[in-house]
Order: C-alpha cells, then structure tokens, then sequence
C-alpha cells in the first residue's frame, strides 16, 4: 500500500484502538488480577470469575426458579433474551405483512418507530409511567375493564417488576425487526406469490411456505440485533427502576456499573470478571456473523 | 372495499394508536398541572394548559435543560462532523485499498459493533483519567465518534463498493492524487450516504446516556439524558415535569427522523450486522 493510503486508516485506527480496543484487552487482563479498591495487587488466575459465579446477584440458583426474584443480573438477562426474541421477531413480521397492503402505512410505521429515535433514558421514564399505579394508562385501562382489583405500580413489585420492563422495551424496540422485514418483503419477487395463488395455495399456506423462509436473512440479523440490544440494556433499567426493587429487575451492565462505580469500595475484579463475559458474547457474535457474510 | 379488507385497516390503525399512546400520555402531562393528571391524563374534568412545566424543567435548580441542551449540542456537532470524516475516509480505505490484516481489522470492526459500552467501562475511565480527558467534552466526543465509527465505516464502505470505478480510475490517470480525488469525486457522490451516517449518528449521540454518566460528572457539563434521571428523582414523582423533560430531549431527533426519514431508515438498514 501507498505511504499515503495509511492516512485515510489512521484516524480511525487511532480512536478504535486507544478508546475500544485497548479497554477491551485491559478489561481482560484486569480480570485476572485481585484487586483492593483501584488497587491492582496480584495475579489471581480465575478466581475472580469462581467469586462472580458465587455472587447472588450474578446468579442465584437458590431462588431460581422454584422461589421468587431476585434471580441474579445473568438470569434477569437470560429472561429478557427469551421473552424479548422471540416477540420482537414475530410482532415485527406481523406488523411488517400487515401494514404491507396498507394505504397510509407509512404513518403507522413512523408511530410504531418512534420508540426507536428518542433515547432510551425517556424510554424508562415513559415505561416507568405507564406502569404508575394513579397516573398510568395500563392502570387506568385495568380499572376500566373492571380489573380494579389488579392495579398496582407494576414496575415497584419483585415479581412484575422485570416482566413489566421486559414488555416495555418490546413495544419500545420493536419497530427495528419492522423495517427489516418490510424490506425483507419487497425483495419477495410478485411472481412467486401470484405462482403459488394459481397454484391454488392458501394465503396462509404462502406465508409459511413462501414469505417466512425467503425471510430468514431479516430473522438473523434481527436476531442478532436484538442480542446486543439486550446485553446493552442499561439506561432504560436506570431510569425505571435502577434494577429494583430488591435487585429483582437487575441487567447485566447495570449490576457491572454499579459493583465499578457505586459500590465503596469498588469491586473491579468481579467487575471486570462480568465484562470480559460481555466482550466474550460480543466476540461470539461478531464470530458467527462474519463466518456467515462468508459463505 | 372487502370486509377482510376493513378489518386490516382497524387493526394497523389501533396497533399504531396502541403505540403511540404513552406518547400521548407524556404530551398531555407535560402541558397540563399535575394536579389534574395525577390520577390520568385521559381524564378531561377541569381541563387546563400549562407552560409552567416546560419552564420549571428550563430552569430546573439541579439539573437545568436550558444548560443539558446547550452540553448535548456541543457534544453531538462534533462527535457528528468528525465521525463523518474519520469514517468516510477509512470506509473508503476498506473498500478500494488493499492493505495487510484488512481480514483481522474487518472482524474488530464487528466485534466493537456488538460489544456493550459497559464491557469496557472500567478500562476506560482510568485510561481518561490518566490522558486528562475525564470530566471534558473533547474526552466524551472522542468516545462518541470511536464507537460510532464501526457501523458508519461498515456502512460507507458497502456504499463505496456499490460505486462503479471508472471515473476514479480516470481521475488517477490524470495525476490526481488519493486524497484529491476523495475529495473532488468520491465525496461529493457519497452524499446520500453521509446524510444517513449524519442522521443516525446525530440522533445515537444525543440519545446516548451510558457514556455520558461516565466521563462528565460536573453539572455544569451534564447532558440532557443526564438530566431526566434527576428530575424523575427516586421516591416521589412529578409526572409533569418528567414528561416536560421527556418531551424537550425527544423533539430533537423526532423532528431529525420526520424530516429525513428515507435516510434514518437507510441508515438503520445498513447499520445492521447481516446474519
């Protein structure tokens, strides 16, 4: 290469590796290190990540499932995947082949997007709202249909407290797998569709058959998405409940957050313990999806 | 129009109404009195509008939004302008030039992509500390265009690929230099693209609260996000001055997403990591 050429890496070169490359290595080795406050004292070998598996917050296999939350920042995180998956995927593709017909689609597209272009911070706030005993909707939609029994501020409970924002960030987040696949389906060429028809398959029958598996490529990248999207859940907890009550709606980044930041003293070494399992999530990720780009 | 027909439109449009309806909330409580949406803003007894919220958030005593949007401007500007350029030039580096390890760089790429910002927190702080950029704006700028820089790179890049060769090539043949014709030609052609890295860029800095939380901690530097965690506070919540809040941080990238939707979603499409 040209002496050149180097300068149209460099800059970028630069800023990822002094502000997300080299944190990353660090991150690794310190977590093989024990620490005392923002002491580094020795090498330690694994014995900061047998210590995570041992927090109860991390994980508590005691409770889980048999008894109540708190369940631990990895199990809450586990949930999240399983719930929030699985219906951003489907809700994505029925809004997606619903509004495809649709005149003015396009308006409801953007009502449903909106969740996705204001920040997140609001999102906690607005969730953290709808949830409120007095002043929120879904209390005032219980009480209307005669549940008045059931009206509580959801988000304030141990054992709603993580559904409730689980649900939150789906109707918040959702509108991503929406215009993957409302992409996904104008690339379905008409003739097969109209093929099928002919054919005298059933609109059903061409959904399964036809639009879903021409789809898959939009299912993986939504899958995908959504994956980080979870592991980086952060600011809405904050906002809403900062992982309360009780540790019961805790995320993975907001436990990390606050054994680094707000514990006294801090505890690095289980902190950066649980983030290189992050980095390492990242890592298979990144693994899986270029080995596909390459097939 | 067919039955079925009708029933698919009550459908999208209650889907559409059902999602934006706590929208509607944090509008109707940022310009009514507390008072009367204390028990529901969709009840309409005594209605009356208010601006008092808005100007109560405006000069709120701990966390004033007149000072947070001031901060966020002039954090997202540049942190917008320099991810423009940094990614520009090394997407188009990606895609024309060959060059050693592009392989290895190409997967840190996507590694960054799908990492969370917590994973490297704790390296990183002490690391700004040490470079005498914790608790300033150029130190949250620069974290702001590193991570922004992968998908934009990616993005940019597949943009240049998709771009025939030739006039390039004939402009190299005239002696222009790299940089010349980057300039002159290939720059220019990008626009479309650019103005989706812009607006997504835009929007992701001035949402984005994580980073923010972690290298300003005067208030006189606090960001908008930052602002909206103090003034909801813990135990007692005023739904009216947290929703005037909510509605002044979100106007900005709503009023980015209406205006140039085409590019938003682009952007989001393109952004993505492919499965």
């Amino acid at each position: 290469m040209k002496r050149t050429r180097i300068l149209f890496l460099l800059p970028a070169l630069i800023l990822l590796i002094v502000f997300a490359v080299y944190p990353t290595v660090e991150t690794i080795r310190m977590s093989f290190w024990s620490w005392e406050g923002r002491q580094m004292l020795g090498f330690t070998g694994l014995s900061n990540y047998t210590d995570l598996f041992a927090r109860k917050d991390f994980i508590n296999m005691e409770r889980f499932p048999t008894s109540g939350p708190p369940y631990g920042a990895l199990i809450n995180s586990l949930i999240w995947m399983v719930i929030y998956l699985p219906m951003v995927v489907i809700l994505g593709l029925v809004f997606a082949v619903l509004l495809r017909d649709v005149k003015g689609s396009f308006i409801i597209k953007s009502m449903i997007l909106i969740g996705m272009v204001v920040p997140m911070v609001v999102g906690g706030v607005v969730v953290r709202f709808m949830y409120d005993n007095s002043a929120g909707i879904i209390n005032g939609l219980l009480r209307f249909v005669g549940l008045g029994n059931f009206t509580r501020t959801w988000t304030a409970f141990p054992d709603t407290a993580l559904p409730s924002l689980i649900l939150g960030s789906i109707w918040f987040r959702v509108g991503f797998a929406m215009i993957i696949y409302s992409a996904g389906l104008e690339l379905i060429p008409e003739e097969l569709n109209e093929a099928a028809k002919l054919d005298g398959a059933s609109s059903w029958k061409i959904f399964w058959r036809i639009t879903v598996p021409m789809l898959k490529p939009c299912t993986l990248t939504v899958v995908i998405m959504s994956t980080i999207e979870v592991c980086r859940m952060f600011d809405m907890v904050y906002t809403a409940t900062f992982g309360g009550p009780g540790g019961s709606s805790m995320v993975l980044g907001l436990l990390l957050y606050l054994k680094a930041f707000f514990r006294v003293p801090p505890d690095i070494g289980v902190a950066t313990a649980m983030a290189t399992f992050l980095a390492l999530i990242a890592a298979i990720i990144a693994y899986f999806s270029v080995r596909r780009t390459e097939q | 129009m067919k039955k079925s027909k009708v029933a698919i439109y009550i459908v999208a449009w209650s889907i559409g109404i059902v999602w934006i309806l706590p929208f509607i909330g944090v509008l109707m409580s940022s310009i009514r009195p507390f008072r009367q949406i204390v028990d529901g803003w969709w009840h309409f007894a005594g209605f009356s509008l208010t601006v008092e919220n808005f100007i109560k958030v405006w000069n709120h005593p701990t966390a004033p939004l007149s000072k947070g949007l001031l901060n966020s401007i002039s954090i997202v500007i540049p942190a917008t302008v320099l991810t423009i350029i940094i990614a520009s030039l090394g997407g188009y580096a990606f895609a024309r030039f060959k060059f050693r390890f592009k392989g290895s760089l190409f997967f840190i790429i996507i590694i960054i992509m799908a990492m969370s910002p917590q994973a490297v927190a704790i390296p990183l702080t002490f690391e700004m500390m040490r470079l005498g950029l914790m608790n300033t704006r150029i130190g949250l700028i620069l974290v702001h265009t590193t991570w922004g820089l992968p998908w934009s790179m990616l993005f940019l890049r597949n943009f240049f690929i998709s771009v025939p060769e030739e006039l390039e090539e004939a402009a190299r043949i005239d002696g222009a230099s790299d940089l010349t014709v980057f300039r002159k030609i290939v720059f220019p052609i990008a626009r479309p693209a650019v103005l989706s890295v812009m607006i997504l860029q835009f929007i992701w800095t001035w949402n984005e609260f994580f980073f923010a939380l972690l290298i300003l901690h005067s208030p006189d530097k606090w960001v908008v996000t930052q602002c909206i965690p103090l003034i909801k506070g813990r135990y007692y919540i005023d739904w009216s001055l947290v929703s005037a809040s909510s509605m002044i941080t979100m106007i900005v990238p709503l009023i980015i997403f209406i205006c140039l939707q085409k590019y938003y979603i682009r952007g989001v499409m393109g952004g993505a990591i492919k499965g």
